[in-house]
């Protein structure tokens, strides 16, 4: 097929040229985006580790591999915010082995870490990829591992080895090698398509999961990452469906009069915490997945939406209008009454709890700008800090490791989706396909 | 006597209505008698000419079928009362068509609190149209919350035009 022999010959030609990294496409797939992908960094880097990801090796016979792999692990460990990476052109000296790292030069170029790595051959057609994670001052090497994988799946070898690293560097688990849920809508009213999409956590291997002509909203993953739930308007008013992503078979699980919206499985995925309005207005049910029925948990005239589980699955956030404008609220998953939670900012709206249930992501509306908050309680009563730019930023996502979200913006009439440290300190477009981009839904980890 | 009351209310809407066209006339008397007069011969015109199906394209108050909201607001706002008179009377005329009343909101804040936002904004125009007249049977409310704007600029100009109400009718 000339469409694909061309790309590849042009690649092959690249490389040959000694210019690999450039010829990576972003992504795979037509109608996708060719932005590159920019790190922008606010209030320094003061606190960040310095790391070199020194380009890997290719030791394979046959055509070089199209991903190479370092690219991804620099890329992730730079936009979590914890790593400052030396960028690939300063990279001055190229070992591949541990053994001849000169460590002088590293810390010359005060570097704290560096990765070294190499492809080789694996049976059937895969990769080997081996790599070593160096602490220069010490010049002790931390890491040495290998993991195989398809060539087509080099991207998610790469987040594996970010993953490795992250780990043993911040005592942190790394979440990658994870997978996000957005939703797409592409054409002019009335004639948009929407999609709910499925791509790795840096927006490449973007997958369709389903397809509509009317809307589609609010994603969320099951607690194994088999299943999503969400909204869609197909049937003319709103209705909850979970999907398994393997089969792409579907179920109703929601369809009353009114409202059906907001579906939030519990951490232990046998419940499904949703927003029905059919009594009414706006309030949150529990769905026994199970049995389907259904347990009203709220019960106020005000909106009462978006509700999420703490980790421990005993309590609900949500968001509700009760007092005038939307703030946070805490009740018991058995019900009773509910407390606020939050009390700066005049509207805060959807949150997303961090695995060890401390943080609580939302967005904050003070007049006509909106952003991102983010309200730390380790500490005492807890802080509330901005962590987005705004003006029209919302639905935040905690990756399962707490350490960055992703959020929905706009860049003019379209909608953006943006990566962001948890201390708002490193932000980064994800790069995504053209057309308006919103409702992102970080995964939970993946198992091997 | 429900018929009555509900002509009651139809005429208060009517003085309510009528009153706020008014005030963009700087000439207009406010002497209660002229308000009596204008609110006869307004209710006068309309019985004297039932509807036909063709006056939901051809009557300039039924081919009104949006009604827009203030910020955070499901109050429905005086200039918009005539409209809501008009289509209760329509409906009622017609129990062949269903009506529904889709919800709508502006892009800010979060889309699953703009569904409540826009149903909230549905279920105020689907009490007022009751209230008028309107058989509660042949009204539905779906809310849209921001995800049918009709414009995408991020300005007040632009918000205001989305939130909104749109009054959608089919026949049976």
């Amino acid at each position: 097929m000339p469409a694909n022999y061309i790309p590849r010959f042009a690649s092959l030609l690249l490389c040959l040229l000694g210019m690999a990294a450039q010829a990576q496409s972003p992504a795979s797939g037509p109608g996708l985006s060719s932005d590159v992908p920019t790190i922008v960094i606010r209030d320094g880097t003061g606190s960040a580790l310095p790391i070199t990801v020194v380009p890997f090796a290719f030791e394979g016979v046959g055509a070089p591999a199209e991903t190479d792999v370092s690219d991804v692990v620099r890329m992730d460990l730079a936009r979590s915010g914890k790593f400052k990476t030396l960028d690939k052109k300063d990279v001055v000296e190229f070992p591949s082995r541990g053994g001849d790292i000169k460590f002088p030069t590293w810390n010359l170029l005060k570097q704290s870490y560096v990765v070294v790595g190499r492809m080789t051959d694996a049976e059937g057609g895969a990769m080997r990829v081996e790599f070593e994670l160096y602490d220069v001052p010490k010049q002790e090497r931390l890491l040495g591992l290998a993991i195989t994988g398809q060539r087509s799946d080099l991207r998610g070898v790469g987040h594996q080895v970010a993953d490795l690293i992250y780990e043993k560097i911040t005592g942190v688990r790394g979440a990658f090698w994870t997978r996000i849920a957005y939703v797409t809508a592409a054409g002019v009213s009335p004639n948009i398509n929407y999609a709910l999409m499925v791509a790795d956590s840096d927006g490449y291997n973007p997958q369709v999961l389903v397809r509509s002509r009317e809307p589609l909203l609010s994603p969320s993953w099951s607690p194994d990452g088999k299943k999503l739930a969400y909204v869609s308007f197909e049937r003319g008013d709103s209705a909850i469906y979970i999907q398994e992503i393997a089969t792409g078979s579907r179920q109703v699980v929601s369809n009353r009069k009114g409202i059906n919206g907001a579906p939030a499985f519990s951490p232990d995925g046998s419940k499904l915490a949703l927003t029905l309005s059919y009594l009414g207005n706006p309030d949150i049910f529990v769905m026994d997945l199970g049995s389907r029925e259904t347990k009203r948990l709220t019960n106020h005239f005000s909106i009462d939406t978006e509700a999420q589980w703490m980790p421990d699955g005993q309590t609900l956030v949500f968001t509700s209008d009760r007092s005038g404008k939307p703030q946070l609220y805490q009740v018991s998953a058995s019900g009773g009454d509910a407390t606020r939670l939050t009390f700066q900012g005049e509207y805060n709206a959807k949150s997303s709890v961090s695995y060890d249930g401390k943080m609580f992501a939302m967005a904050q509306g003070t007049g006509n700008v909106y952003r991102i908050a983010v309200l730390d309680r380790s500490t005492g009563a807890g802080t509330m800090k901005p962590i987005s730019p705004g003006s029209v930023d919302e639905s935040p996502s905690f990756a399962p490791n707490g350490s960055m979200l992703l959020y929905a913006a706009t860049d003019g009439p379209r909608g953006v989706l943006y990566a962001v440290s948890a201390d708002g300190r490193v932000r980064q477009r994800l790069v995504l396909a053209d057309g308006d981009v919103r409702e992102p839904s970080w995964g939970p980890f993946r198992q091997r | 006597m429900n018929t009555s009351l509900r002509l009651a209310i139809a005429a208060l809407l009517c003085v309510t209505a009528v009153g706020c066209a008014k005030k963009v006339k700087p000439t207009s008397s406010t002497q209660p008698s002229d308000s009596t007069s204008q609110n006869a011969s307004t209710d006068r015109s309309s019985e004297a000419g039932p509807y036909t199906e063709a006056s939901l394209n051809s009557d300039s108050c039924l081919r009104q079928r949006v009604i827009y909201f203030d910020l955070d607001r499901t109050e429905i706002r005086g200039e918009f009362q005539a409209q809501i008179a008009c289509h209760s009377k329509f409906i009622r005329q017609f129990p062949n068509y269903n009506v529904t009343l889709e919800g709508n909101a502006d892009e800010r804040g979060s889309r699953e609190y703009n569904l409540g936002l826009g149903e909230r904004r549905g279920n105020a125009v689907q009490s007022a149209l009751s209230s008028a007249g309107a058989p509660g049977t042949q009204l539905n409310v779906v809310s849209y919350g921001e995800e049918r704007p009709t414009c995408k600029d991020h300005s007040e100009d632009c918000w205001s035009k989305n939130r909104r109400v749109e009054i959608v009718y089919t026949k049976n």
